[in-house]
């Protein structure tokens, strides 16, 4: 069960009011008229599946309803931070690599984890009411 | 190999059967092989069985990172069934239906496949139209399927509630009598003992890490064993064909997410048939060990972690007490997850890519075990020729750009 911290409403709540909707950041082709079938085909099916950090869109289907994105390790299911839509997230494949290798860890690794901002960190010490 | 029989039975005893020889060897990996299979579940081991039987290619190595059958061949809930909507996928499922019935024969190895039979229930109108185009269309592809009435379902299934006071009520369904149950560990321990007889050597405990690619031409693999050449590599990896795929430098149209299931205690004969319901989304069977063999739906997120979320089992019994009430009470005993990899039309990928000599067999998604036999058999006499066999080729990577997808998505009764 995630317990997931919804950027608008600013509370950390249960997995069940929320829907996961996919990849995040997907950009659809300015003019679709013109575009190949090869990148029309990667557009509508291809996907990001990685082992590790991906970037996710979600809906608080159950709460304002509004969409935003988690960036999560799909392997210990650790969510590293949630964000509104139309930001970029702050930790990436790359900076999650070297802040690994730092030795910073921003959860235990187990597949229960917070979502948050690591500066909104004080909300990981939050229980869920 | 030693056959099995009631005679050896019989000897074996006398011996307190002490002296039963090992399923299959455990090689050293040569440096060169003619195919290599990356992947040991059931659809890689069949494939190397039926390539080494019916292809004569016998210089086969099948790869598997952890060991034989315990991905997804043992974490599915063994229904094997043909009722797909469209022409493509029901040609490929009922050709693996006809290599299931004979398939104990062949392997001599007892697969233990019962053909107790399917329902597909419908609660709603749409339910019943939807059942009802699929079983016309499935009659044309010359499947036995038929429409039953709820009172006929109630003869086929007593324990189910098919009363008006259900939340949904059971309209009616269709019904497969030649589908069945199968043992899904002894699939892969069948084949993988009658293809290491015809010696292709299965190595397990040894991971993939790359590709040998020279001028687009596959022609080996890494692992952390050492590299392996070969001309032809097959990958039957599941939900790590993606994983695969990027070590080949392209993408695959598949997601990967956990499907959990469950099992029961064992409770004593009660259910005849494999129930599965796409509106209240919940299938069981029982097994003949007694168990209630329970399964529902994916986490909707990507994972790659072997478990399940709670809200999905709660989603599962749910589903599964509106179905059978009297179950309410019973407990479960364990609850798994594989990694199916799901493709956007529910179809499976049996396809060459755009590296020469490297074939890709996957996006079985949460319908995989029923196509063992079928899918090892036709990519194994894709990899012999060299051309995709006829029934794999619609199933090929090019249709995502194309445009003919084969579009099974709950149209074939599959509980997603």
């Amino acid at each position: 069960m995630f317990y997931i911290h919804c950027p608008y409403c600013g509370e950390r709540r249960e997995e069940e009011e929320f829907h996961p909707n996919g990849q995040a950041h997907l950009v659809r082709p300015a003019d679709p008229d013109s575009v190949s079938d090869e990148e029309w085909g990667d557009y509508l099916f291809f996907r990001d599946n990685p082992r590790g950090i991906h970037h996710e869109m979600w809906v608080h289907r159950l709460g304002c309803r509004k969409f935003f994105n988690i960036t999560r390790n799909t392997t210990t299911y650790e969510i590293l931070e949630t964000y509104p839509m139309g930001e970029q997230p702050t930790i990436t494949a790359e900076t999650a690599k070297v802040r690994h290798e730092q030795g910073v860890q921003t959860a235990d690794g187990g597949w229960q984890t917070v979502g948050a901002r690591p500066e909104n960190s004080t909300l990981n010490e939050e229980t869920p009411s | 190999m030693q056959r099995y029989s009631g005679f050896s039975l019989v000897k074996h005893a006398l011996s307190h059967h002490e002296n039963w020889q090992r399923h299959w060897r455990n090689p050293t990996p040569k440096k060169r092989y003619d195919v290599i299979i990356v992947g040991g579940g059931g659809h890689g081991l069949a494939t190397a069985w039926y390539l080494a039987k019916e292809f004569g290619i016998t210089n086969v190595a099948v790869i598997e990172k952890g060991w034989l059958g315990g991905g997804n061949t043992a974490r599915n809930t063994t229904i094997v069934r043909s009722n797909y909507l469209w022409d493509e996928a029901a040609q490929l499922y009922n050709h693996s239906l006809d290599l299931w019935k004979g398939l104990s024969q062949d392997l001599n190895y007892n697969v233990m496949f019962s053909q107790r039979g399917v329902l597909n229930l419908a609660h709603t109108l749409q339910d019943m139209r939807d059942v009802q185009r699929r079983v016309n269309a499935n009659r044309l592809n010359g499947i036995d399927s038929e429409v039953v009435t709820p009172a006929q379902i109630k003869e086929i299934e007593p324990a189910l509630d098919t009363s008006k006071r259900a939340r949904y009520p059971v309209m009616g369904a269709s019904w497969q009598k030649s589908a069945g149950v199968a043992r899904h560990d002894a699939v892969a321990w069948g084949y993988a003992r009658g293809a290491d007889s015809l010696g292709v050597d299965l190595l397990q405990n040894t991971e993939v890490t790359g590709f040998k690619i020279r001028d687009g031409k596959v022609f080996g693999v890494h692992t952390n064993r050492g590299d392996i050449e070969a001309n032809t590599v097959g990958c039957v990896a599941a939900g790590n064909s993606g994983v695969l795929a990027s070590m080949a430098g392209f993408k695959l149209p598949l997601e990967s997410h956990p499907l959990q299931a469950l099992v029961s205690e064992p409770l004593k004969p009660i259910l005849n048939t494999v129930t599965m319901s796409n509106h209240v989304h919940g299938y069981v069977s029982q097994s003949d060990k007694g168990d209630l063999v329970i399964g529902a739906g994916i986490d909707g997120y990507l994972g790659y972690g072997q478990r399940g979320s709670f809200p999905t089992v709660e989603h599962t019994l749910q589903a599964i007490v509106e179905m059978f009430p009297m179950f309410s009470r019973v407990r479960m005993n364990r609850q798994w997850g594989g990694i199916v990899d799901t493709c956007p039309d529910a179809c499976p990928i049996l396809s060459k890519t755009k590296v020469k000599g490297l074939y890709f067999n996957c996006g079985w998604g949460t319908g995989g075990f029923k196509a063992t036999p079928g899918s090892g058999h036709v990519f194994a006499a894709s990899l012999a020729k060299g051309e995709m066999h006829p029934i794999a080729a619609p199933f090929s990577i090019d249709r995502f750009h194309t445009g003919a997808l084969i579009d099974e998505h709950g149209a074939a009764g599959v509980a997603h």
